[in-house]
């Protein structure tokens, strides 16, 4: 599966249109974490937990995207857009969203 | 009366390792920047054509709005104006995010990334909690 931003791959011609794809996951802090996240905002810098915590969903909503992509029969998805929203205090959706297309050189 | 000595001690303790910190990192920054200049970056919307597949290539980083920015904005936030703090911060922050997704397309063998995007969200409590900067982009192989 090709994943690009842009709205065309240059050497490629998009052959196929399957429609918007998309991806989500929502993910909450965990007590310890929230315990170093307190610590760190005393002094500031980075929060390594959450740093890892929002990559770990977002490999996620994107594998979903992908799976949702591969159930359409597309082989890429162009205009891949990311987007995150604070639900509650608590907890955070991570939502990726792109074209399917099935592609050829 | 311990209530107030409590937050002057976290005031001074955030000065102190913050300020060092931010040192630190902006050094820091330079130098990765430094040893990443020969990539091209762009944020345009189409790519060059080449052989291989485009990669789509992140980088993120969480920050906390510390105790000492939140209790000087508070007060600048009084009569208005520029929250140089903030401005650092988020430049740093910002710089960090573009450099780890610089470092995922060096390490896949891509010498120019393309539309790159930054996104910006808050994560957490309002008072505990930070923001996260993610910047994503094409690389080319």
């Amino acid at each position: 599966m090709i994943l690009s931003n842009t709205e065309m791959i240059a050497g490629y011609k998009v052959t196929n249109h399957v429609g918007l794809v998309q991806g989500n996951t929502v993910r909450a802090k965990h007590v310890g974490r929230d315990f170093m996240a307190g610590l760190k905002n005393i002094v500031g810098g980075e929060l390594k937990g959450y740093t890892e915590l929002l990559e770990d969903a977002r490999k996620e909503a994107t594998d979903r995207m992908i799976a949702d992509a591969h159930s359409k029969g597309a082989n890429a998805i162009i205009n891949v857009r990311f987007s995150t929203s604070a639900i509650t205090a608590g907890a955070s959706e991570l939502y990726v969203y792109g074209t399917g297309v099935v592609i050829a050189q | 009366m311990t209530g107030l000595g409590f937050s002057a001690l976290l005031l001074i303790i955030g000065v102190f390792f913050g300020s060092r910190a931010q040192k630190k990192h902006v050094a820091n920054l330079a130098a990765r920047e430094a040893a990443l200049s020969h990539m091209f970056v762009t944020n345009l919307r189409t790519l060059p054509a080449t052989e291989k597949p485009p990669l789509l290539v992140t980088g993120s980083v969480v920050i906390a709005f510390d105790y000492f920015r939140r209790f000087i904005a508070g007060f600048v936030m009084l009569v208005g104006g520029r929250i140089t703090m903030y401005e650092t911060m988020l430049d740093r922050a910002r710089r960090e995010a573009l450099l780890r997704l610089l470092e995922q397309a060096e390490a896949a063998g891509a010498r120019e990334v393309h539309n790159v995007r930054y996104e910006f969200s808050r994560v957490g409590h309002t008072t505990k909690g930070g923001a996260e900067l993610l910047a994503y982009g094409t690389a080319i192989i």
